[in-house]
Formats: structure tokens, C-alpha cells, sequence
């Protein structure tokens, strides 16, 4: 049995493991494009700061891990997949037959149509290769134009302070982390991070770059910025184009279903490449998601060894630090319809917390500031747990998270006949 | 044979011993905030639940870290986290669905509840018997992990949730 996974990121690596835990004798061959040790992009930011070097970035520490495993990591590149033949051509030239085959290529970050894209100075903050030419020109002073303040740009933003550099970030939309934030949030993190001294413009849109030393970046505001290092981190999208032809579903991501297995027979797709199933929602979408990420991969390495595990859906969630300022997002974060809400604001502390019900469930919630207990807002979403007189509780203190959840699955108020 | 704390809450007085000597301990400082248990306060009820990681099989702040920064401890079963391999990216926080991982502001890591390397120091301060140090089979914890293991199914003992409408993709389309 040779099990083929295409994508040396947290998913395939994960899968991986499963599989040599799950199917003891089989062949596993990891193919993955960089000319990296499978690592976390998820690193990237720590590796900007020089908090760890590239091999703290890695998934795996130990010496040996994957020869360890009989788990080969070969550095290729997919070209093709002959689902009939049940091969794959490399870009190497070969072709190498599989049984079994498992999509995790995740998705790449897209270049915003803008002219002068390409410019030298321009850097994606994607791989580890454009961390490194991003180190290069970060420098204390340097000016900086971040494009982009959802997640990745957010997450980086940190970093490109911390290095000491002259920043701007420019964010197309009205709020930073749009598809995370609400406008009350999405604002307090705006004005956290220019109390910080970072220059942040919303709803501004940059139209051309013109090439040089520096660059100059002109802005639908009539305005332009000198810079040393522009970073486009406008978008990420996942990586199928390599599948046209192969006769493989694909929408935006790969099709798959609750098996995670897609519209050919023995090819699987996992991670942030597959259109899986959404815990909130009942439809199928792309997370990109770290747990889902991990989830994925076990569970496709389970279905790979014919051990039929079930997909249930993954819950959508994320967590940032801007500057020292946490904020995380849940679920059904922005509410469902006929649902309540509560709402918790302290503008001068940055602190924020809602919570969506629907019945007396919680289905979502969006944070600023919480770092205690903030793992139980899952817990209460995907247990389904009906609050009953909680919800009242929480309407009134929504901080009371903690205790809503105890309240309810161990022997204490009602569960011990008390309330 | 693998050792667990077992929490009664009808006992816990909510004195806050274990959380003093958990950040003393650990942290080196007389401060319930940086305590890796937490007691819990329902005032209307009079009652008190101490509450920490029940080091659960599923181990989801394990199976999250993208850089390997949480270990088995094959000693005491506990999952730890290692200071210099933990970014402080956060996800574990948001991934374990009990809340007991922590990010700790002051340190840039989170932190989480580790048995104390197999002699935990609340135990061994609650003075009414509230938390012990005793043999898994003794703790209550099948129920607690069966729990943990179920999710994202649905809970035990509760009412089943109004159907929701699943858009299930079918390989014959």
C-alpha cells in the first residue's frame, strides 16, 4: 500500500503519522515543493522577530523524525494527477503510482491586481523564503507599507513594529480583521495599534506602485507613500489549479465529503485546500484554519486505512495578538437569524465580549482582551450544551463563561439538584 | 499506574489555597492569576468548583500546536508545555474546549496545568480534601473525558438539538 500526500504542511505531516500509526506496513511519501524541513507558517511572525530561528519554525524537532517513521519527504513538485491510473507526475519528470492519495497542498497568497506588483521590494509573507527577503529589508527605520490587515497581515504587523520599523498598514475595507471582527472590535484594534504608533488606513486602497529606491505607493486617497519594503498580504487562496483536468471536483477548494474523500476514487483532500464541512453553518467551505488543519489530518488518515471515521464539521475559529492587544472570534461570531446577543464593552480598557445564542445555546462569539478560560467558548458551542437559566446569567455578565459551562456539565447548580 | 487529580466541588470551601500555592509553585509568585487551577464561585448556590486540565485522551492543545511545543509526560500522563519551543501563537488557547490552557501575558507562552512533574502542589495545600492526587480509575475522569471525546458530538443528558440543515456533498453529483 503506497500512500502519496501532497503537502508537507501541518496536515500532511499530521496524516502522515496517523497513517504509519494506523497502517503499520504501508509506503508514505510526502511530497512538498519548498526546499524546507515541513514547517508552520504559523511560526513566521516569531521568526521575524528573531524569537526562534528557522528550525523553531519546523512541525517536527527531533533528529531523524520522518526516516524515524519510515516516512519519506521528498522535495517536488506535483504536476499532475491521473486519477484513472492512479499516478501522479512530478515536476521532476517521473511519474509514481499511488494507492491511496491525499491533497493537503493548503493555498498560496495571491497578489493584489495592482500595477507595479511585481516591483523588486514587493514581498508576499507567505513561506519561509519571503520571511527571510522580508528580514532582509525590515530593518529599524525602514518604511513599510503593510497591504492588508486581515489575519495574516494582522499577525505580522506585530512583528514589522517590533522590528522597529516605520509602518503603514493599508486595509481596503472600513475595519482591520473584517472576516473576524465586528466594526465596534475591528475599530478598537485599529485605534489600539495607532496609539501604538502604527499608522493604520482603512477603507483606502493602494493603486499603483511605482518601482524604485523607494518605492512609492499611491493610494486611492490621492496620497502617496515612500517605502523600502512593501507586503501584500491581501488574500490566500487554495492551491487546485495543478487539478484541472484530473478530473477532481473542485469549487473553491476540493470537494470533499464527510469521509473527506473527493470525486475520485482513493484521492482524499485535507486542510486548508479542501471545502470541508463547517460545524455552524451545515455548508462546506474553506477554513485555513491551524485545528482544523490537524483535524483534517487525522481523520483523512483514518478513512486512508479504511478505518471509516466521520467528519462532523470543524468549528471556525482564530485567535490574534496585535501589539499586546488578544482578540479571538468563534463560530457564529457575527450572530444567526432570530438569535440574541450579548454585548460587553469597555472602550478604555480594549476589553469586548459578545456572545451569539440561538435558543439557549451559545453559537458564537467575538473577544478583545480575554486570555483566561477563552477555550471554553468552543467547549460551550460544540458540546451543544443548552445554557437553560445561564443564558439569562450571561446576558447580564457575559463573562461568566467559565462558570456558565461548569454550571452545566459538572455536579454543581442543577446537575446536583441544587437550583 | 497513571495518577489524576480529582476535584469534588461539594467539598472546596473556596479558601483559594490551591490557586497561592499552584502560582507559587509554578511561577514563583502569590497570584491566583497566574494559577494553573481556578476555583470557580456560584454565590446564589454557596458553592465553589475548583477546576483545572483533566489531561484529557483527545488532548486538543496537543494535536493544535503547529510547532510541537506540547509533550506527553510519560511519567504522569500529563501534557506539558515546553517554555522554549512554544511561540506564543496562541491557538492552544482557543483549541482546548475546557479553557484550562492560558496565555500568559508577562511571559509570552501559554501555560497550562502539567501534575506538577507527578506531586501537584494544590492537592497537597487543600486543606478539606477538595482536590487529591489519587489512581485514574478513582476520579470521575471517564465521565469528564467521555465528555471531552464526544464533542464536537452531541453531550450526554441533554436535549437533542433542533436539526440543522446539512448541505451534504454527494460524490454522485
Amino acid at each position: 500500500m503506497h500512500h502519496i500526500i501532497i503537502g508537507a504542511g501541518p496536515t500532511g505531516v499530521v496524516a502522515a503519522e496517523t497513517l504509519r500509526k494506523l497502517d503499520a506496513g504501508s509506503r508514505i511519501t510526502i511530497i512538498g515543493d519548498e526546499p524546507e524541513a515541513p514547517y508552520s507558517r504559523m511560526a513566521i511572525p516569531y521568526l521575524l522577530i528573531d524569537q526562534i530561528d528557522a528550525s523553531g519554525t519546523h512541525l517536527r524537532k527531533g533528529d531523524g523524525h520522518y526516516a524515524n517513521h519510515n516516512i519519506e519527504v521528498r522535495q517536488d513538485r506535483v504536476t499532475r494527477v491521473q486519477s484513472e491510473r492512479k499516478s501522479v507526475s512530478l515536476q521532476s519528470g517521473a511519474d509514481v503510482s499511488y494507492d491511496k492519495l491525499l491533497i493537503a497542498t493548503g493555498s498560496r497568497s495571491v497578489s493584489p491586481p495592482v500595477p507595479g506588483i511585481d516591483s523588486p521590494g514587493v514581498h508576499a509573507c507567505w513561506t519561509l523564503q519571503d520571511a527571510r527577503d522580508i528580514m532582509q529589508r525590515a530593518q529599524a527605520g525602514a518604511r513599510v507599507v503593510l497591504m492588508g490587515a486581515g489575519f495574516i497581515g494582522s499577525i505580522i504587523l506585530e512583528a514589522l513594529a517590533t522590528r522597529g520599523t516605520d509602518l503603514t498598514v493599508v486595509e481596503m475595507e472600513d475595519r482591520m480583521v473584517p472576516r473576524m471582527m465586528n466594526a465596534v472590535a475591528g475599530g478598537l484594534i485599529k485605534a489600539w495599534c495607532e496609539n501604538k504608533g502604527v499608522k493604520v488606513l482603512t477603507s483606502t486602497q493602494v493603486e499603483v506602485i511605482d518601482a524604485g529606491q523607494p518605492l512609492t505607493v499611491r493610494l486611492n486617497n490621492g496620497n502617496a507613500l515612500a517605502a523600502d519594503l512593501v507586503i501584500a498580504a491581501t488574500g490566500v487562496q487554495p492551491n487546485v489549479d495543478f487539478l484541472e483536468g484530473s478530473g477532481i471536483r473542485t469549487d473553491y477548494g476540493v470537494l470533499v465529503d464527510t469521509q473527506l474523500a473527493t470525486s475520485a476514487t482513493d484521492v482524499y483532500a485535507a486542510g486548508d485546500v479542501a471545502q470541508g464541512l463547517d460545524f455552524s453553518t451545515g455548508q462546506y467551505t474553506v477554513q485555513a484554519i491551524q485545528p482544523t488543519a490537524a483535524d483534517h489530518g487525522r481523520i483523512v488518515a483514518s478513512n486512508m486505512a479504511g478505518r471509516t471515521q466521520t467528519h462532523r464539521g470543524n468549528l471556525n475559529m482564530n485567535v490574534l495578538d496585535t501589539l499586546g492587544l488578544v482578540s479571538s472570534s468563534f463560530g457564529a461570531w457575527m450572530g444567526v437569524e432570530g438569535g440574541d446577543s450579548a454585548e460587553l464593552l469597555d472602550a478604555a480598557r480594549f476589553r469586548y465580549l459578545n456572545l451569539q445564542f440561538e435558543d439557549d445555546r451559545l453559537v458564537g462569539a467575538s473577544s478583545l482582551g480575554l486570555t483566561e478560560h477563552v477555550g471554553v467558548i468552543r467547549g460551550l458551542i460544540q458540546t451543544r450544551v443548552r445554557l437553560r437559566e445561564w443564558k439569562q446569567k450571561l446576558m447580564q455578565d457575559p463573562t461568566r463563561i467559565m462558570e456558565a459551562y461548569l454550571a452545566n456539565t459538572l455536579a454543581i447548580g442543577h446537575n446536583a439538584g441544587v437550583v | 499506574m497513571l495518577r489524576a487529580l480529582k476535584l469534588e466541588p461539594e467539598k472546596c470551601t473556596g479558601c483559594l489555597q490551591c490557586e497561592m500555592a499552584c502560582s507559587y509553585e509554578n511561577e514563583g509568585v502569590f497570584n491566583p492569576a497566574k494559577s494553573r487551577i481556578k476555583v470557580f464561585t456560584f454565590h446564589q448556590e454557596g458553592r465553589f468548583a475548583p477546576y483545572t486540565c483533566t489531561q484529557c485522551e483527545e488532548a486538543w492543545c496537543l494535536h493544535s500546536c503547529p510547532v510541537e511545543a506540547i509533550v506527553i509526560n510519560a511519567d504522569t500522563g500529563a501534557k506539558e508545555v515546553l517554555d522554549n519551543v512554544c511561540v506564543g501563537c496562541k491557538v492552544c488557547t482557543i483549541a482546548c474546549p475546557f479553557g484550562t490552557v492560558n496565555y500568559n501575558q508577562d511571559s509570552g507562552k501559554v501555560m497550562k496545568c502539567d501534575l506538577c512533574g507527578g506531586d501537584p502542589w494544590c492537592a497537597k495545600a487543600c486543606p478539606t480534601g477538595a482536590i487529591t492526587y489519587v489512581d485514574v480509575d478513582n476520579t470521575g475522569l471517564d465521565r469528564m473525558r467521555a465528555w471531552a471525546q464526544q464533542s464536537p458530538a452531541r453531550p450526554a443528558s441533554h436535549v437533542e438539538p433542533r436539526p440543522k440543515e446539512i448541505a451534504t456533498y454527494s460524490r454522485a453529483q
